[in-house]
């Protein structure tokens, strides 16, 4: 921190507090900043109550839940029992381990397809460049519709097959022109020395385009995990076997039809466990990881969907 | 690499060939450029086909995917028979014409029409509750001068964008549903219980309702993204002039946020006929067909349900055929006020 000697030094501020106003500016009145919160408050309000009980109920022992009359606002006597019965195998279990593994392995498939394309239409004036990227505009226009889709899926021999839930919606266009315009905003002059030095396209790609663009991948990254972790249409269509169902098909049947899962009815029965902790508890899991991974990328929204918006 | 020396764009190429005859005259007898300075079609494909190889697996992809289906629509003028094969093409070639007959059945049916109404019903009611609220909160967090409260209040806000419809819709059965939080509260003070979640009266209102909870804060996304891009000169130009609060709000933010408004309006608008597929899919059993029924359940129920696939695809045919006429009048309209649309001009 020597550095630091002849700058006169800065005063510390909070982290909480309003940076300095510029000297037009007028000074909000009190009554326009305690409105503004409030709304704000409300807003935020809206979307964390309803989570916040479900999380705690779904901590909450049978005998809260009865006090209580139903769903929890205060915790009491936290236990993890609802959890323990659904992740001790199971049908919950093995829903839970399929949704990750197609969410794990979709998104690396759909990254790995979608940053090669982004890349490979990065380069305006490359032979057939104007027709791929009107292939990929024109689907934005039409879809072929449900039905033939179907009949499709179902000739290529998918049906029963992880491989439906994966490749029908692999990509979205979107996304690559996302990540196509920000590819295309790197410098010219950094991937055109890299080529003097012998390197070809794949070496650029995974060793300079890349890591520039870590922000706007983390972001196609999330949005291709969370298309995959919350998808349960194309599992009803094209599965029909219980035993293969993702969380999310699992998830509709407990709460929407109020069945208690399979091997836990005994455990609801015996008084140990409560059918509405373990219904909380499913939709816990399926929310938890997107609302701990979503945070983390939050930052980066602005500028990758700008960069998308602006260049596409 | 061979190919790496070869310049890539046209101008590249004029220039290399100005400035350094030797250079690119390698073979300076041979025509490998075209006279007007154009590579080759063999020397561009030799130069850009690691390019194009990149492209193939999403090429392939959306062949398959998109562009093949849409010769499956051909079951629309059949009496397909699923029957026929397990193989739904082998069906398909197998299966009698019958012309137009299911789209006169289709204009004949009063389930339809009543999947038209509710469709375009919902669209109405979206756009005039969900629209402007994305606008104002984006308008109220861009006034908020706090770098923490502002982080806090987008991470939350953004949030039930990520969420799946199945959790929506289970939270708000847990909060609203017969045995959900408000019922409760309401049966112990001695009131009737709800059934907002099962009331086919009310059923656009709570669908409009869990859209605006899961996405009215992501929607902000794109106004702060303009918001961010005024200049701040502006403010304090106007500010000078005597412009107060409000009306700088009214001559300089909203003029910015104009052209975004106007876009997302004219794409809302070509998009009419989709309306929350999943999420209304997801409540249909609940509610009944006669409030729930969109243009996309109802090619789901005749088609995937009942297996009249025939039927249910030339549903999805008129639907997909004036959706696209809307997408295409909606561009043109972007066009003419000036903006970029979904493509170039």
């Amino acid at each position: 921190m020597t550095a630091v000697i002849d700058k006169p030094p800065v005063p510390q501020r909070s982290r909480w507090a309003a940076p300095p106003r510029p000297t037009w500016e007028e000074e909000p009145s009190k009554a326009g900043v305690a409105g503004k919160g409030l709304v704000l408050a409300l807003a935020c309000f809206a979307i964390l109550f309803p989570l916040w009980i479900v999380v705690v109920t779904s901590l909450s022992s049978r005998k809260t839940i009865d006090e209580a009359g139903g769903l929890v606002m205060i915790p009491k006597g936290i236990t993890f029992i609802a959890y323990k019965e659904l992740l001790s195998g199971g049908q919950v279990t093995r829903a839970t381990i399929v949704s990750v593994l197609v969410t794990l392995v979709g998104t690396l498939f759909s990254m790995a397809v979608s940053v090669l394309c982004a890349y490979g239409l990065s380069r305006i004036g490359s032979l057939g460049h104007r027709w791929l990227l009107m292939l990929l505009l024109a689907t934005m226009f039409f879809s072929a519709g449900l039905i033939p889709t179907y009949l499709l899926v179902q000739s290529l021999g998918l049906t029963d097959s992880y491989l439906a839930l994966i490749l029908p919606s692999a990509i979205s266009v979107f996304n690559i022109l996302v990540l196509r315009g920000f590819f295309m905003g790197i410098s010219q002059e950094l991937t055109d020395s890299a080529r003097i030095d012998g390197a070809g396209d794949f070496r650029i790609l995974w060793q300079i385009v890349m890591p520039l663009s870590r922000a706007v991948l983390a972001v196609i990254t999330l949005f291709y995990a969370v298309g995959y972790w919350s998808a349960w249409f194309n599992a009803s269509l094209y599965l029909n076997d219980q035993d293969m169902m993702p969380l999310q098909n699992v998830m509709i049947q407990l709460v929407q039809k109020q069945e208690a899962p399979v091997g836990l009815g005994q455990a609801i029965k015996t008084g140990q466990l409560s059918g509405l902790a373990v219904q909380m508890a499913v939709m816990v899991m399926a929310l938890l990881p997107v609302a701990v991974l979503s945070p983390f990328v939050q930052r980066h929204f602005k500028k990758g969907m700008l960069t998308g918006a602006v260049k596409g | 690499m061979s190919h790496s020396t070869v310049p890539r764009s046209r101008a590249e190429a004029d220039d290399s060939a100005q400035k350094t005859p030797a250079a690119s005259g390698k073979a300076a007898g041979t025509p490998r450029e075209k006279k007007d300075g154009k590579l080759s079609l063999r020397l561009r494909f030799r130069r850009d086909r690691v390019l194009i190889l990149m492209t193939l697996p999403a090429v392939l992809l959306l062949l398959v995917f998109n562009y093949l289906p849409i010769l499956g629509n051909i079951v629309a003028f059949q009496d397909y028979d699923p029957y026929v094969s397990s193989n739904g093409i082998v069906a398909m070639l197998n299966s009698p014409w019958v012309g137009v007959e299911n789209f006169q059945r289709m204009f004949e049916d009063p389930d339809f029409w009543n999947a038209v109404q509710n469709t375009l019903v919902l669209f109405f009611l979206q756009l005039l509750l969900f629209f402007p609220i994305p606008i104002g909160l984006a308008l109220l967090i861009n006034s908020v001068v706090r770098p923490r409260v502002r982080a806090i209040s987008q991470a939350i806000l953004y949030l039930p964008h990520f969420f799946s419809w199945v959790l929506v819709i289970a939270v708000f059965q847990q909060l609203f549903g017969g045995a959900g939080i408000l019922s409760q509260l309401l049966r112990d003070h001695g009131y009737d219980g709800l059934s907002i979640m099962t009331d086919p009266s009310t059923f656009k209102y709570l669908v409009t309702a869990e859209g605006i909870w899961k996405d009215a804060g992501w929607g902000i996304i794109v106004f702060l993204a303009a918001l961010s891009s005024v200049s701040p000169d502006l403010y304090e130009a106007a500010a000078m002039d005597g412009a107060g609060r409000w009306r700088r709000i009214w001559h300089v933010t909203l003029p910015a946020l104009r052209p975004v408004i106007a876009l997302l309006l004219v794409l809302r608008v070509g998009d009419a006929l989709t309306v929350g597929f999943e999420q209304i899919l997801l409540q249909r059993d609940a509610v009944g067909p006669g409030a729930a029924e969109v243009l996309d359940t109802f090619v789901w129920w005749n088609g995937v349900r009942n297996q009249d696939f025939g039927y249910a695809a030339a549903a999805g045919l008129v639907k997909g055929v004036v959706s696209l006429g809307l997408v295409l009048a909606a561009n043109k309209v972007a066009h003419l006020m000036g903006e970029q649309g979904v493509y170039k001009k």
